[in-house]
């Protein structure tokens, strides 16, 4: 029982940082790093799932996260018909040809006997494929792309609720983390880190690029709100909720915004209790031992008859469909999709450090370094400018020293972050609340 | 004359800079190879250790410069790449003091190793922005062609023009004197016969008195000079800009694999195949073509078979196929 108390204490403590922020700063503010530490706190889930499980070390998480982002896009955005028209149903034909071709290239690969025939016949197909299925796909992109460039210019979703979007989104992740999976497990564990730190460079590369898709660095604004969410501005003219914030003595413009977030993180926090519970199901349940066993002694789960490889791709799908979830929670907050914002160190790294600091293994320890490293990451950087200022207020005000340390302090999130994984790492393995 | 004026074309957009872009790719893997076999581990901080290496050279050659100091046609940051090497040495040496060297004592699991490298990769990257911040830096100077376009096509009369930047003649010799030493090193010196030992069997060489934290200082400090070289000539070549390091991290990798990690011939090789594939698939073969087919084969579009922003798919592509089909490597690597 003593544990429970630490871990109740570690959570209260993160909520007083939290309150603090909203007496001192904006209630704004807090409910913001409310939200964000919510769907980090996902995110530091899905690792965890994949590392704390399994011991698969995944250096992609960017990747999985903008897929999300992506089906937020291609399912809840209106159809743009007229891009439909234009080049839709092409463009759909060369994607169909393209995967007709690997798939023909996989059969020829499978019936002909190994040898140089067999090569050439593959590199053939390959080669005569790419170029028909350019000569399907090109005309297709440019016809789509002319429709209207400076506010669509892309397909459109399919106009769906966008709650379906967070599905859509674990779905992705899951799809490409089944063909990473299915070429990196097995190996050295290495790979997987050099596989999918590979991969989420890719995504970030065709969804900033392929402007038929989402419409690339051009963004997409203004993204639709999941039900119970409303607008600012609808609150804002409802002479209901004026009269009501009124009554309180409240700032109609200000609480409007409060509203919002609060009916956000209401969602979110449903999404999570799922997720969070479906989890510590598994972890606590045969399934779960074994996937255990298998992290802490491959060899011998082998021996006992269990399948590395397979339980292995299994967990690295399920772990990256909860990432894809966050990922598509993540966009629908923001409202936007900005492919140009993905870094690694933001969605990649800084996830990791959640689930180092929490525990790893430990599903509410991620949850709990979601939260507290999202707040640190949110506050270092006013303290860290703040910190310069004092550091450096001994030297002359025209110093160039002085405003180059200044200006360097935003890089300063950098040094933190790897000196906290490394400390971390190092000293506390078992992080803020240990596995059991 | 339209045959002779393709080949010039060829290598004047795909084969010299191939060829730059390989050797530097080459260096770099050399120096992920090295730790892998030596260390065991796929070191992630080895692109930020470029960058390191890089911004230390950088910081002389301005010193340099500001000095009056310079090497006439080639540029001065090659007098200062022996200090940036210094500096980078010292850093990995105290990285492995204060890192690394602990969990060797508690003999952790590989990917234990690889994490730390990520946390390493941070601060080093963190210590590069601060101190000559994220943006471009230009450190370039001397003479900035061997044969310029305009000279070769008067000399020849052809049309096209083949250049040869100093940045990419200089990489080719480098590459070759640094890998020959080191190749001299590993075959011909007792160190690096001892380290080659440490390699192929870590306990029979413990077995025979080989000192593992001498053999470790030695890696480092020729992983070191590795990566500074490296750094330093793609920043020569290309420019120098702290993203771009982080970004070569997978053609690296990928250079390594693909000639079997642990294995430093192999290494040179991934790194050509890797740097070819990508100049080939994302160049533009309009040029080249319309000067081999008759006219009224010439091609509309221009040929490109992946946009440029794609050339990391390519290394990925080339990683993912020989993960599939042959993971030791085309050399024979370490281990799977």
């Amino acid at each position: 029982m003593n544990v429970n108390w630490k871990n109740i204490g570690l959570f209260g403590l993160v909520a007083l940082l939290i309150l603090w922020t909203g007496m001192f700063q904006s209630w704004n503010s807090a409910l913001l790093i409310i939200n964000m530490g919510l769907v980090s706190a996902i995110m530091a889930l899905g690792v965890n799932i994949q590392w704390g499980y399994a011991g698969l070390f995944n250096v992609g998480v960017m990747g999985f996260v903008a897929l999300g982002g992506l089906a937020v896009v291609i399912t809840s955005e209106a159809p743009v018909r007229e891009a439909w028209a234009a080049g839709g149903p092409r463009l759909l034909a060369g994607l169909a040809f393209a995967v007709a071709v690997l798939a023909a290239a996989v059969a020829l690969y499978r019936r002909m006997a190994a040898g140089r025939t067999r090569a050439l016949a593959l590199t053939a197909l390959l080669v005569v494929g790419f170029f028909a299925y350019r000569a399907i796909f090109d005309p297709a992109v440019d016809a789509v792309e002319a429709v209207n460039p400076a506010a669509t210019g892309y397909l459109g979703g399919l106009g769906l609720p966008v709650v379906l979007a967070w599905l859509v989104g674990g779905l992705l992740a899951a799809g490409v983390a089944w063909a990473i999976g299915k070429t990196a497990l097995g190996l050295r564990s290495d790979y997987l880190a050099i596989a999918t730190l590979g991969i989420s460079e890719i995504v970030i590369a065709v969804l900033k690029n392929e402007e038929w898709l989402a419409r690339g660095v051009k963004n997409v604004n203004g993204l639709d709100r999941p039900w119970p969410v409303p607008y600012e501005v609808d609150l804002q003219q409802s002479t209901e909720f004026v009269g009501w914030a009124a009554g309180w003595g409240f700032d109609p413009v200000i609480t409007s915004s409060i509203v919002v977030k609060l009916a956000y993180a209401g969602l979110f926090i449903i999404v999570l209790a799922i997720l969070m519970w479906m989890s510590q199901a598994a972890l606590n349940s045969p399934w779960g031992r074994m996937m255990r066993a298998i992290r802490d002694n491959e060899v011998a789960a082998e021996a006992m008859g269990k399948d590395v490889t397979r339980r292995h791709l299994q967990v690295f799908i399920l772990g990256s469909a909860v990432i894809g979830i966050a990922g598509a929670m993540m966009t629908t907050l923001d409202g936007l999709f900005t492919p140009g914002t993905y870094q690694p160190l933001r969605y990649t790294f800084l996830v990791w450090v959640m689930v180092i600091v929490g525990g790893s293994g430990s599903n509410w320890g991620s949850v709990l370094g979601g939260f507290v490293i999202w707040f640190f990451w949110v506050q270092v950087e006013p303290l860290g400018r703040w910190l310069m200022d004092v550091l450096t207020s001994g030297m002359a005000d025209d110093s160039a020293l002085r405003a180059h340390l200044i200006d360097s302090a935003a890089h300063m999130r950098l040094l933190t972050m790897g000196v906290i994984l490394l400390l971390v790492l190092r000293f506390s393995p078992r992080g803020l609340i240990p596995e059991k | 004359m339209d045959f002779l004026n393709a080949i010039v074309a060829l290598s004047n957009f795909v084969l010299i800079p191939a060829i730059a872009y390989g050797s530097q790719l080459a260096l770099g893997a050399l120096g992920v190879t090295l730790i892998y076999g030596i260390l065991r581990f796929s070191n992630f901080a080895h692109g930020d250790t470029m960058a390191f290496g890089a911004m230390v050279t950088i910081l002389f050659t301005w010193w340099f410069q500001s000095m009056g100091i310079n090497l006439g046609p080639l540029p001065t940051a090659l007098l200062a790449l022996p200090f940036g090497i210094l500096g980078a040495a010292a850093l990995m040496l105290a990285t492995d003091r204060v890192v690394y060297r602990f969990y060797r004592r508690v003999k952790a699991k590989p990917i234990v190793f690889v994490m730390a490298s990520i946390g390493v990769m941070f601060i080093m990257n963190g210590i590069v922005r601060f101190v000559v911040g994220p943006g471009d830096q230009r450190f370039a100077d001397g003479a900035r062609f061997i044969i310029s376009a305009r000279d070769f096509r008067d000399w020849s009369g052809l049309s096209e023009g083949l250049a040869i930047r100093t940045s990419q003649g200089i990489t080719v010799i480098t590459a070759v004197v640094v890998v020959a030493a080191l190749f001299w090193f590993l075959n011909r010196t007792r160190t690096g016969k001892s380290m080659r030992a440490f390699s192929d069997n870590e306990d029979l060489a413990l077995l025979s008195g080989i000192n593992p934290e001498r053999v470790v200082m030695i890696t480092w400090f020729i992983v070191a000079a590795l990566a500074t070289i490296a750094g330093v000539l793609y920043g020569l070549d290309k420019s120098f800009k702290p993203f771009t390091y982080f970004q070569l991290l997978l053609p690296i990798f990928a250079s390594a694999i693909v000639g079997g990690l642990g294995n430093p011939i192999g290494a040179i090789a991934g790194g050509f195949v890797i740097a070819f594939s990508e100049v080939m698939v994302t160049y533009a073969w309009k040029k080249v073509l319309g000067h081999l087919l008759p006219d009224s084969l010439a091609p509309d579009g221009l040929v490109q078979l992946l946009s440029t922003d794609y050339k990391f798919a390519v290394s990925f592509a080339i990683l993912v196929v020989v993960l599939l089909f042959k993971p030791t490597g085309l050399f024979k690597g370490k281990s799977v």
